[in-house]
């Protein structure tokens, strides 16, 4: 079913929009406390926001009128849907099993919460179980399994519930890397022509299971749209930390962008931008090379040394905003240390500029 | 102990301890030591005896069955909501824990006596509380409520609502929440909180006597009847507290293995 969301919660500082079509996954990205899982807890129907309206298929969820000022005002008034009766299953970080259930009752909660018989909600749990490669699992405590069980569980109790949409809150955070990936598969499988909403950190996990992103900063909706064009051609500082790569910004100037601090790089644009429009720049750390003294190449940036960090067989360097991957017998060459000039330089051919 | 590990107690700290301890124990030897053995079985099973320790046990029982009906939504609203006068209301009701069991049976008689408070209204329909078995239930419920308020309340603070909200975004609805999720999750603490609240009741005298009075068979307790067999047949008092002590260690063994948190123990697995 189709989702849509737009609320303020004066609070915390939140005032955000969400939309997810039918059948769609939309991630949301964001650094802590940018207001990802107050807007799972609005949307699940946990947390009452001082305004705003929201909708699952053509059913009203909440439409809220704020009173009072614009910060201490109490909640809203309005219609107000509460979560049980809403059809909105949230997985969070942590599994959440209840302790004093087997797994099977674990799964087979929703449907007998919904007055469904034991034996059908047991046949119902089994065949969830089936799907999520558990069902051996099924007649254990939660205390009796591992991480990575516990949370495959809790996926299969979430779905059982049968959720006209999905609430997912960093559901591989707490996972060893070794079985986030056997998850994650799980995820992509059960996801698939399901609407859901999955808050991350991990930008595998976007590119993994969703089909459009979301980036969220300070409460705010800072860029949206389908996962490859926000990732790959990143309009935030930290929609380009996601995927590593380095932002430059500025304004397009003939052939090449002119930064705020007045340097002329020479990129290679992706669109037609006229003079003078805001552009960025995306460029790997593995295409950008370093040098003591500036080089005659005609797209170079100076930076100050702020970090230098080993990673196997390349040395990070940053200054700024600006990375590097540079050998480590370069970076020995280079002498570097934090305070240290260098300058940053790449081939336009390495660059993709568009439009902001 | 001949234990390895540094355990950092001062010596003058375990001496002192120690005196505390005895100082806790040596009674229950002292009252031991005066048994009368030989008479012990009919002592405890006098007729005066067996009405007071049936008396006992129902109105204790039904008590601490009070205490649950009202102390679990107590408990609840108290640790789930929030409303203005909370804090202070939280010391009220739980002050019958620091008040002087015979002041909360003057209490008690002003609210439920004949000229009480409400008294007055049931004795309108011939109904009379003070100084009836009815009265005595009252009276020990007053006391022992806020035992179960108080330990219930930590345990639902503890757990927090975190699987409270799983279970309604499952479509669970607030009293399918309350009823297979947050009771049993607190079982534990509501077990202990409850045979704490019988164990007060079961000792329950200053507000009995002042509110219920002392009738064989109707309001006689047992520890009212220890106190009064006290000054006649002190073997038979002694007898009588014995059976208290044992119902009291009972009761702490119980207490104790309740409050383990559930989650450790091993749970028999549903089929």
């Amino acid at each position: 079913m189709s989702f849509e969301l737009h609320a303020r919660v004066a609070e915390r500082d939140v005032s955000v929009a969400l939309e997810v079509a039918e059948g769609e996954t939309v991630a949301v990205l964001g650094p802590n406390g940018s207001g990802k899982s107050t807007l799972l807890a609005v949307a699940a129907g946990l947390l009452r926001p001082d305004s705003g309206r929201a909708r699952l298929g053509d059913r009203v969820l909440f439409d809220l009128q704020g009173r009072g000022g614009a910060a201490g005002g109490r909640p809203g008034r309005g219609p107000w849907v509460p979560p049980h009766a809403r059809g909105i299953a949230l997985l969070a970080q942590e599994a959440l099993l209840f302790p004093h259930l087997t797994v099977l009752d674990n799964v087979a909660f929703g449907a007998r919460a919904r007055g469904r018989s034991r034996a059908e909600a047991a046949t119902h749990a089994r065949s969830w179980l089936e799907r999520v490669d558990a069902i051996e699992l099924a007649d254990r405590r939660p205390a009796e399994l591992s991480g990575g069980q516990a949370q495959r569980i809790a996926v299969a109790r979430a779905l059982a519930a049968d959720p006209a949409l999905l609430l997912l809150d960093e559901p591989m955070a707490a996972l060893d890397v070794s079985v986030a990936p056997a998850l994650r598969r799980t995820l992509r499988a059960v996801l698939a022509g399901r609407s859901a909403v999955i808050v991350t950190h991990d930008v595998l996990d976007a590119f993994t299971l969703a089909d459009r992103v979301v980036v969220l900063d300070a409460g705010r909706v800072v860029d949206s749209g389908p996962t490859a064009a926000v990732l790959e051609r990143p309009r935030t500082a930290f929609a380009a930390g996601l995927t590593g790569v380095n932002l430059i910004t500025g304004t397009a100037h003939r052939d090449g962008v002119r930064t705020a601090e007045g340097q002329f790089v020479d990129v290679r644009f992706v669109e037609r931008v006229v003079d003078g429009a805001a552009v960025a720049v995306a460029v790997r750390p593995a295409a950008v090379a370093l040098s003591a003294v500036e080089p005659r190449t005609s797209s170079r940036l100076p930076g100050r040394v702020t970090d230098v960090e080993p990673r196997g067989d390349v040395v990070r360097v940053r200054a700024g905003a600006l990375a590097a991957d540079v050998t480590p017998r370069r970076a020995a060459e280079l002498d570097l240390a934090p305070g240290a000039t260098v300058w940053f330089s790449f081939a336009a051919d390495d660059t993709t500029a568009y439009p902001l | 102990m001949a234990g390895s590990t540094y355990g950092g107690v001062p010596r003058w700290v375990a001496v002192v301890a120690a005196l505390g301890a005895a100082f806790v124990l040596l009674p229950l030897v002292a009252m031991l030591l005066r048994v009368n053995w030989a008479e012990f079985v009919p002592l405890i099973t006098s007729e005066s005896s067996l009405d007071a320790l049936g008396l006992s046990l129902r109105t204790s029982l039904t008590s601490t069955a009070l205490c649950v009906l009202l102390g679990v939504p107590m408990a609840i609203v108290l640790a789930r909501t929030r409303f203005w006068g909370q804090k202070v209301l939280r010391s009220l009701v739980l002050l019958p824990l620091v008040l002087p069991p015979v002041v909360g049976g003057i209490a008690l008689l002003y609210t439920f006596g004949r000229r009480g408070l409400l008294g007055q209204g049931f004795e309108a329909f011939g109904v009379t509380i003070a100084f009836s078995t009815t009265a005595v239930v009252l009276a020990q419920t007053f006391v022992a409520l806020p035992f179960l308020v108080l330990s219930l309340e930590g345990a639902l603070r503890t757990v927090g609502t975190r699987y409270e909200a799983v279970g309604a975004t499952l479509g669970a609805r607030p009293t399918t929440v309350l009823r297979r999720v947050t009771l049993p999750l607190v079982l534990p603490a509501l077990v202990s909180g409850a045979v704490l609240s019988f164990a007060r009741a079961l000792g329950e005298f200053g507000a009995t006597l002042t509110f219920a009075g002392s009738l064989q068979g109707v309001t006689r307790t047992l520890p009212l009847e220890i106190y009064l067999q006290r000054e006649t047949d002190p073997d038979a008092a002694v007898a009588l507290s014995l059976v208290l002590v044992v119902v009291a260690v009972v009761v702490v063994a119980v207490a104790h293995r309740a409050g383990e948190p559930a989650g450790l123990r091993p749970g028999r697995r549903a089929r």
